[in-house]
């Protein structure tokens, strides 16, 4: 029977398991996005101009159905685009 | 007091007297109905995101006001809605929180991480006044041992 102590591997398989995923908006303080504001909304939007999920970003549910709001704004005023790629 | 905010998008085919003139009627129409503007932004030609009537450019307006009551949105939207140089519009309601948003972004808080005085003067407001009460106590006390052992 192989103790725990044997068992050893190349890596350590908790690496990158401490980093506490947080909200950013309730961290910092932010109550309200811009939908005017590109450069911001485009931490939140992958390649393909499509909003990231929450288990991706880390937003709480409140800030992230702001985030999701603020983008569709964006989105409307084509400040935004809906579909496309090579966005970033 | 109600807080709202419309962004339009004019053509940028027009001469930019006429630009100015379409952004000036909005503008009159609200302060003709007793709203009073907060600020009227134009923040200039941009490439829009993609074709709107088959333009990729746009000149955006954005204009920050205060009603008594929300009549007026429904007036304006229609005349945003039939006039013919307006491409986009988007009206919203702001809450407190939005309308701060845009104070401190026109007093210039809110920036790029580059203004490092203004973000590290907020941020270590609270540290630097914990920090001086015990450090000023100590002071205190050895001046009064120093005026002691003169005398």
């Amino acid at each position: 029977m192989a103790s725990r102590d044997d068992i050893k591997f190349l890596s350590n398989p908790k690496l990158g398991q401490n980093q506490k995923k947080y909200c950013r908006f309730r961290r910092f303080g932010i109550r309200h996005i811009d939908y005017k504001d590109p450069d911001f909304l485009l931490q939140f939007v992958n390649e393909q101009g499509k909003i990231l999920p929450r288990r991706i970003t880390g937003n709480s549910l409140k800030y992230q159905r702001k985030m999701a709001t603020a983008i569709k704004r964006a989105r409307h005023l084509a400040i935004l685009p809906y579909v496309t790629d090579q966005l970033k | 007091m109600l807080n709202y905010e419309i962004t339009f998008i004019v053509d940028p085919v027009l001469s930019s007297d006429e630009i100015e003139a379409t952004a000036q009627t909005y503008v009159e129409m609200l302060t003709d109905a007793d709203c009073s503007i907060v600020h009227r932004n134009a923040m200039g030609l941009k490439q829009l995101a993609y074709p709107i009537n088959k333009r990729t450019s746009g000149v955006y307006f954005c204009i920050e006001f205060q009603a008594q009551d929300g009549t007026i949105i429904p007036r304006a939207e229609l005349a945003l809605t039939r006039d013919e140089r307006i491409m986009r519009y988007l009206t919203v309601r702001l809450d407190k929180y939005g309308v701060k948003y845009n104070q401190d972004k026109r007093d210039g808080k809110i920036g790029s991480k580059r203004k490092d005085d203004k973000s590290e003067s907020k941020v270590a407001a609270k540290p630097t006044i914990v920090k001086s009460a015990p450090v000023a106590a100590p002071l205190k006390h050895a001046d009064g041992i120093d005026s002691s052992e003169e005398e």
